[in-house]
């Protein structure tokens, strides 16, 4: 079953499909069978208690890790010259090597993170981190680039930071920089992994404000938080992840309420309630 | 101390920083240039998930630090002679020089590397970078900061240990004092000059690392 079996949508072709993703460390199955998918425009936001895998899955679909089994289907950012492009696990055996580098490319190609820790490059400027990627590995003109990189930093409110150092920056403006950089990679699928929980309470509201204003635009997210009321206002769908399972999953007003799981139930209510 | 010690002193000083210059400086440049180099190379095979790679690293750099550098010296210049290869006194010594100064900068470069934090790499992967990218615009840039220095400290410590080129007959600093004192029978005046000598080169180089260390620190917060 995947999250997308009660979307209403369902004329909206699936961008990100994952079908049975296994993830071991050592003797730890952090994920036993993970199925998903997101339409195109869509946005999942996984939910869990700490170590159910939820990043592990975020992690997998930019392939920061090799899964040991199943398969990611990703597809372009236009139907007609970018054609899905299909990772089957089990013939890697969780090794790097037994992914072929091009498909592994083309994953991370469609996909962009941002990361909770933001993991800007520390002796490069705002400027320079946005355009590393589509200067230096897209190789995409760099005047173009330039401008396009102005304008999204200017967008999210930092075009006068251009030229800073991102020790210069508040951990809410340096994760902003971190969504322009994901985003200037012009990737077709948007992933956070905590986007928020690195950062002061104050500053925390710039970046939800943003990211949700990117997916009213349309971008395809999987996020994710342990921010519910933020789920419960910008995703499509909230699945909730333990024990490396999907056990729940759902329209986020609906489920948030009204969790038909016990452990969904108890997770909410220790969120709800922390003590 | 005599008039004739003092004047003794000031009629070596040219000679002594002609061996500084000709010697002692162009020697540790270029051993410390070839070193860095060997122990780049040494630093990635020791990170290498191939085995066999970091094994053979391991082994060399154990082998560096684990004899003495005079030893090394005395085994390509006055060794190997008898298996039939001659070399030079000045290749021998940039030789020998190069050699160890890779196994001690191959431990420094390794560290600065790993300490550079895995986010870094995750963020390099994430924008499309492959390994051998990711490890030249991203990582090492930010480990050059950190190893800047330890690695002044190898280079001193290098700029020193060129007076032992002495003795394979390589003219440098030390070997121009040495005969200056043989011949004028001034041990303690001609030695305490030439300590002096390297000194000042040391400052130098201190204060350069200073510099250099000021340059890479725009990207930190102080």
């Amino acid at each position: 079953m995947s999250p997308t079996d009660r979307n209403p949508d369902q004329s909206a072709p699936a961008l990100l499909t994952v079908r049975g993703l296994q993830k071991s460390f050592g003797d730890n199955q952090v994920l036993k069978s993970i199925d998903l998918t997101v339409a195109r425009g869509k946005v999942l936001a996984l939910i869990g208690p700490s170590g159910s895998g939820k990043t592990t899955v975020l992690r997998c679909l930019n392939g920061l890790e090799i899964a040991d089994g199943g398969t990611i289907e990703i597809i372009g950012a236009d139907d007609a010259t970018h054609a899905p492009v299909t990772i089957d696990f089990a013939a890697a055996h969780g090794s790097r090597s037994g992914v072929p580098k091009k498909t592994l490319g083309t994953l991370r190609d469609r996909s962009a993170m941002v990361f909770q820790h933001y993991n800007l490059f520390p002796h490069k400027t705002v400027l320079e981190n946005v355009m590393e990627g589509p200067v230096v590995v897209q190789r995409r003109p760099r005047a173009e680039v330039e401008a396009e990189a102005l304008a999204l930093l200017e967008r999210v409110g930092l075009g006068e930071k251009r030229d800073s150092y991102p020790f210069e920056l508040s951990g809410g403006q340096q994760q902003r920089v971190g969504i322009v950089r994901a985003l200037a990679l012009r990737p077709t699928l948007l992933l956070f992994d905590e986007p928020t929980s690195a950062l002061d309470p104050e500053l925390v509201g710039d970046v939800l404000r943003l990211i949700k204003e990117l997916a009213a635009e349309g971008w395809t997210m999987v996020i994710v938080t342990h921010e519910l009321e933020f789920a419960r206002e910008v995703a499509s769908e909230v699945a909730f992840v333990d024990g490396g399972t999907i056990v729940e999953h759902g329209d986020p007003k609906e489920m948030l309420r009204n969790p038909q799981h016990e452990r969904t139930r108890q997770f909410l209510h220790r969120l709800l309630f922390p003590f | 101390m005599t008039e004739s010690t003092w004047q003794l002193l000031l009629d070596s000083l040219w000679p002594l920083i002609h061996g500084a210059i000709t010697g002692t400086i162009p020697l540790a440049l270029a051993s410390f240039a070839i070193g860095l180099v060997l122990a780049l190379g040494l630093a990635l095979m020791r990170l290498s998930r191939r085995r066999w790679l970091s094994s053979i690293a391991q082994v060399y750099i154990s082998i560096v630090r684990g004899t003495p550098l005079l030893v090394q010296l005395f085994v390509i210049f006055y060794g190997l002679p008898s298996l039939g290869v001659v070399i030079d006194p000045w290749p021998s010594a940039i030789i020998a020089f190069s050699i160890n100064v890779g196994g001690y900068a191959a431990e420094v470069i390794r560290a600065a590397i790993l300490s550079v934090p895995k986010g870094q790499w995750e963020a390099a992967y994430m924008i499309g970078m492959s390994h051998r990218r990711a490890l030249t615009r991203i990582i090492l840039p930010q480990a050059a900061r950190v190893s800047v220095p330890p690695l002044s400290n190898t280079f001193i410590s290098l700029v020193k240990d060129t007076s032992l080129a002495s003795l394979i007959l390589v003219t440098e600093l030390f070997r121009e004092a040495q005969q200056v004192a043989a011949f004028s029978q001034q041990f303690m005046a001609l030695y305490l000059e030439a300590a002096l000598l390297y000194w000042l080169i040391c400052l130098v180089l201190s204060s350069g690392q200073g510099v250099l260390e000021k340059r890479l620190d725009r990207y930190v917060a102080h």
